[in-house]
């Protein structure tokens, strides 16, 4: 790897985020690996898992303006290990990188903190869902995050159950057996505030966070993924991603408006790019057509803002979409490792 | 025909091979004195480059601790956790290289990264990055030569670990802030915020230092264009001869003009050359002085060994075409318009020069009137420039006018022919010197001039020394807690014990370093003041006043009743002090409102006042008695030799380049004497068939060049001082922001005048015997010639 800047040098332990979601595929050396059976322990699995490569504290949220409008809101806080232990002060390997971005449908705005562990800069904790880096927040009660010049403040209350994925939380990721520990919460009410400039927007809405943590989530010949989170109208949720390799892995949980779930293994869940757009980034597919024959569903995802490019030091799409079809709502989509 | 008549000039330098090495050596020299001067600049000026994108210095917001202790990790925490984007740094020196952490994670884009570009696999290990030739024991290194020198940075937990660090140097405010955020004083008490300008530019702090090396390269060129100049006009007269008869043959002037000015250009193109490799010499042979230099001024690393940077070289070569050419452009200019066949009239070219004189005598004393309104108007570097090149110009285009004047007034108190002959003779020569003397008219000026300074800096500064560095001893305490033990250690056992604390605050919005010494005898009876109120140490001590130096009070304004607004308190100031060789501004206030407005401040340094004799012994109790390690005890006549060690290097520089432009204004006289000396046979000729010996005249002819030498020094010595009064009064003050009080030293000036007459003499005395061993046939061949 050449790098062209000092700073590349400096900051190595990004490399784990450098080398974008394909390095999700590199070896687990030395990490712990997700079994299947495994039984969660809440809430120690809420703080996170150094002894694995890699996690996430993952929230998206629709919202709606007093005015009408829709907006979209994400916080992401990722922990990269470099080594599967925790050690207190600077010799700390673990890597923590935030991201946030509050979408209009007319503007994202995006933005980036990185953390090092074992000083408290960020973490999270075992005690309760517990997030943070510097002044970015998240546990169930709120959530905020904020860039140059926009930031959000919202309250967020629990709804419903967590949810489980794949087998009870043992998601599966290829046919070659890699996965991860996966569950979520998709029933948080939220109310709160968005702030853009100077002005003010209240809004309400729903939110949905996801938690997983594994070593080597990914086959080596994956190069990236398309994971819907879709909320639909009468209460009903789903989960689905679509994998890209050398074959095309899918993995979708139907989740009740009780909280239920059904998971559904490969081929199941079926994602189709309809039309590509030009964003900030690459052109990437905004408008799809995603069915689940086994629940009747066939519909079309559009995204709100067709460019919601996170230009960040790991670069994806990450945006609110809206479904019309057989069934209606509006969700998020994240596509990764296009280029 | 054009190539006949290039065969037929060119062959005039196989047979004078001499002067074909003299021109060279002129060019070069002239060449390598600028070059090498310049190259120096660049040298350093890439370092201050390298070392502030290394640092983000002049860059970045900075917070430090008021106390000026390290900035704890929880601090930095919480700040962060209140979205203050800030990243630590930590910085100190191991084994005298300059260790810098940062936390690669949150620093901004762009630190330590600045036009670095180099190639290298991720590292597996602790790794340093490091600029040439620095290691450190047991860490991997990584050479990146595009880090500023004697430089190593790495991750801050490594450099921590290596420095054996508690806590963050400082933070780095990153330019881009979240949209809200608390104020700092409401996180985190006692930090202070430096925005990036002020005394922390190292750029700008040796600026001054880079002026006076600057104009020591320029008056080098000029020194090395009169040089050239004589060479070029040596080599058009002796071949006037030929000219006149490639012209008889029916070559064109334009054409023996245009082959002229092309052999001009590839010779000075040849000359520069060689002047740049001997600049590069000049240059590398000095540069560690320098880098010693500034490393002990300012703090600014440089590295020690040069590097060929186009800057200078570049400049070097257009520098030796210009002035090649331009020497050229007059000789040529004189060549066209000199009728046909005056080629052999000495005193025709003499009656020529003598209506340009009044021209040069005009030009001269509106240059010295220019001179005069920026000595007015001075207040910058760039005034001060002005007005030390309308000086000295001005003065050198005045020469001729004032050694004709002189040498006017001995024809008439002039006895007996052979003296009235003498000083004719001389006038007569004035224009053929007169650019050698112009070259050591401002070699000597300059040498008066900045030795001057040099030495006036020098005396007052060890008088400074005298009285700042009062203590016998000076120890550090290891952390807080030990300096409470020191301080009780040291109870009862001296005469006093001074602590010495320093908080960075600002003052009427400058940065400055806040003091609060206690109230002791040695600062009543050693500080001296440029300016104080009656009992001044009463006020100050009693909370109502505050004394600011120097350098405070310039960029302030600052005047004695002024108020000095400082966090959390405004006073007036009640006494300002001289501060040399620091460029930042100094505040001292009382120590008890000191420690009122910084209660927890706790100081490491001491200054111990004990009986000179008991000193060793002291040393050694805090030694082996009480533990501390020997470098934490400094006696205080280590420090003086250190600051004098510092300055003595300044001096060689000085020195250096002094005897370097002395030796090129002999070189330049020599060679106008050996352009007069194929003249001069016809003009001797008949005064030996009258009678004079071959050593008579050749003793005459020494004289002749040791008196012109002694009258241009009587010019270049009121000059000289007021050289030295611009660099200490209006250069220094714009760039150091303190004025130095003149000295001057007799001495050294009779030295110089000696110097400069021996230097005359043996210039004189090659030509001097070459005419003194003319074959008699050659004088007789005169009269048989009739020219």
């Amino acid at each position: 790897m050449n790098a062209r800047v000092l700073a590349l040098l400096l900051l190595w332990p990004l490399a784990a985020f450098g080398q974008g979601f394909a390095g999700l595929g590199s070896d687990a050396d030395g990490f712990a690996l997700p079994q299947r059976g495994y039984t969660f322990d809440f809430p120690t699995d809420h703080g996170a898992h150094p002894e694995y490569r890699i996690e996430w504290w993952y929230v998206t949220a629709n919202l709606t303006g007093d005015d009408g409008a829709e907006y979209g809101v994400q916080w992401t806080l990722f922990r990269s290990a470099l080594a599967p232990e925790e050690a207190a002060g600077w010799s700390s390997p673990q890597v923590w990188m935030g991201h946030a971005a509050l979408t209009t449908e007319d503007a994202h705005f995006t933005a980036e903190r990185f953390g090092r562990g074992g000083i408290g800069q960020a973490g999270a904790s075992d005690q309760q869902l517990s997030a943070w880096i510097d002044d970015w927040e998240l546990d169930f009660s709120h959530m905020t995050a904020s860039g140059t010049d926009w930031r959000y403040d919202l309250s967020l209350s629990e709804t419903g159950p967590l949810v489980f994925h794949g087998a009870e939380g043992y998601s599966v990721k290829s046919a070659g057996g890699q996965a991860s520990y996966y569950y979520s919460q998709p029933f948080l009410a939220v109310d709160g505030t968005l702030t853009i400039g100077n002005e003010d927007i209240h809004v309400t809405g729903n939110a949905w966070l996801d938690r997983e943590w594994s070593s080597q989530p990914l086959a080596e010949d994956q190069s990236g993924w398309d994971w819907f989170s879709l909320s639909f109208d009468d209460g009903d949720k789903l989960m689905g991603f679509r994998l890209r390799g050398a074959d095309t892995y899918t993995s979708a949980t139907w989740i009740d408006a009780d909280g239920g779930t059904t998971a559904y293994t490969d081929g199941a869940f079926m994602a189709e790019p309809l039309e590509n757009s030009p964003t900030s980034g690459p052109e990437v597919p905004v408008l799809w057509q995603v069915q689940l024959p086994e629940r009747g569903l066939d519909v079309t995802v559009s995204a709100i803002n067709p460019d919601s490019w996170m230009p960040l030091t790991t670069q994806y799409w990450e945006g609110p979409v809206t479904v019309t079809g057989t069934h209606t709502g509006r969700g998020y989509l994240e596509m990764t490792g296009y280029e | 025909m054009r190539r006949q008549a290039l065969i037929a000039l060119l062959s005039y330098w196989r047979r004078n091979w001499l002067q074909f090495f003299t021109l060279l050596a002129g060019l070069a020299l002239a060449t390598a004195l600028w070059s090498g001067v310049q190259a120096i600049n660049a040298e350093a000026r890439a370092s201050y480059d390298a070392a502030a994108a290394t640092l983000g210095e002049g860059q970045y917001t900075q917070i430090t601790a008021n106390n000026g202790l390290p900035i704890a990790v929880e601090d930095y925490v919480a700040l962060r956790r209140v979205g203050w984007l800030v990243s630590p740094v930590v910085e100190g020196r191991l084994d005298g290289v300059r260790l810098i952490g940062v936390e690669p994670l949150t620093a901004p884009q762009g630190i330590g990264t600045t036009a670095l570009s180099i190639e290298a696999e991720l590292p597996s290990e602790p790794t340093l990055w490091v600029s040439s030739g620095v290691s450190v024991d047991g860490v991997t290194t990584v050479e990146t030569p595009e880090l500023a020198p004697n430089t190593a940075i790495g991750d801050i937990g490594l450099v921590s670990d290596l420095l054996g660090a508690q806590g963050i140097s400082r933070l780095l405010v990153l330019s881009d802030q979240p949209v809200r955020q608390p104020p700092l004083e409401s996180v985190v008490q006692g930090l202070n915020v430096q925005t990036p300008q002020g005394g922390s530019d190292i750029g700008r702090l040796t600026d001054s230092f880079h002026l006076n090396l600057t104009a020591f390269g320029f008056l080098s060129f000029v020194v090395g264009i009169f040089i050239v100049n004589g060479a070029v006009g040596l080599a058009f007269e002796q071949r006037r001869p030929l000219v006149r008869t490639l012209r008889a043959l029916g070559v064109p002037l334009r054409t023996v003009i245009a082959i002229m000015a092309a052999e001009m250009a590839v010779l000075s193109l040849l000359g520069g050359v060689i002047g740049v490799v001997i600049g590069y010499f000049i240059a590398a042979a000095l540069l560690p002085d320098v880098a010693a230099t500034l490393q002990g001024l300012y703090g600014a690393d440089v590295g020690g060994t040069l590097a060929i940077r186009p800057v200078w070289w570049l400049s070097g070569l257009g520098i030796a075409l210009l002035g090649g050419m331009a020497a050229s452009a007059s000789a040529l200019w004189k060549l066209s318009r000199m009728p046909l066949l005056a080629g052999a009239q000495p005193r025709a070219w003499s009656m020529q020069a003598g209506r340009g004189r009044v021209i040069q005598t005009i030009a001269g004393l509106f240059m010295l009137a220019a001179a005069g309104i920026f000595a007015l108007i001075a207040d910058g570097l760039v005034t001060g420039f002005a007005l030390l090149g309308t000086l000295l110009l001005g003065a050198a285009l005045l020469l001729p006018m004032v050694l004709n004047a002189a040498l006017a007034l001995g024809q008439r108190l002039a006895k007996g022919p052979v003296w009235e002959w003498f000083w004719a003779d001389t006038r007569q020569q004035l224009p053929g010197l007169s650019l050698a003397l112009a070259a050591l008219l401002l070699a000597m000026a300059a040498n008066i001039g900045v030795s001057t300074m040099v030495s006036s800096f020098r005396q007052t500064f060890v008088g400074f020394l005298d009285q700042r560095l009062a203590a016998e001893l000076y120890v550090t305490a290891r952390d807080e807690e030990d300096a409470v033990a020191l301080e009780q250690f040291l109870a009862g056992k001296v005469e006093s014990v001074l602590p010495i604390e320093q908080i960075d605050v600002e003052a009427n919005g400058l940065p400055a370093e806040l003091y609060g010494p206690i109230d002791d005898r040695t600062y009543r009876d050693n500080w001296r003041f440029l300016s104080q109120v009656p009992q001044m140490w009463d006020i100050v001590q009693a909370g109502e006043g505050v004394a600011i130096n120097e350098q405070l009070s310039y960029r302030g304004d600052l005047q004695l009743g002024d108020m000095l607004e400082l966090p959390g308190i405004t006073l007036p100031v009640v006494g300002i002090y001289g501060d040399y060789g620091n460029p930042i501004g100094q505040v001292i206030i009382g120590r008890e409102v000191f420690k009122e407005l910084y209660p927890d401040s706790q100081a490491l340094r001491y200054g111990v006042r004990v009986l000179p004799e008991d000193v060793a012994a002291l040393t050694d109790q805090l030694v082996s008695e009480y533990g501390l390690p020997e470098a934490n005890v400094i006696n205080q006549a280590g420090i003086k030799a250190y600051s004098l060690d510092i300055f003595e290097r300044t001096f060689t520089v000085t020195g250096a380049l002094n005897w370097l432009t002395l030796g090129v204004a002999g070189f330049a006289i020599l060679m106008s004497l050996l352009t007069l000396s194929g003249m001069r046979i016809p003009q001797l000729a008949p005064l030996w068939a009258l009678g004079l010996t071959r050593g008579r005249l050749e003793r005459l002819e020494i004289l002749r060049t040791v008196m012109l030498t002694a009258w241009t020094f009587v010019f270049a010595l009121p000059l000289g001082l007021a050289l030295a009064w611009v660099l200490l009064a209006v250069v220094n003050v714009a760039a150091f922001g303190w004025r130095l009080p003149m000295f001057v030293f007799p001495t050294s000036y009779v030295f110089l005048l000696v110097q400069a007459l021996i230097a005359a003499g043996a210039a004189a005395l090659w030509p001097a015997l070459k005419l003194g061993r003319t074959p008699t046939s050659h004088l007789l061949k005169v009269f048989a010639n009739e020219r």
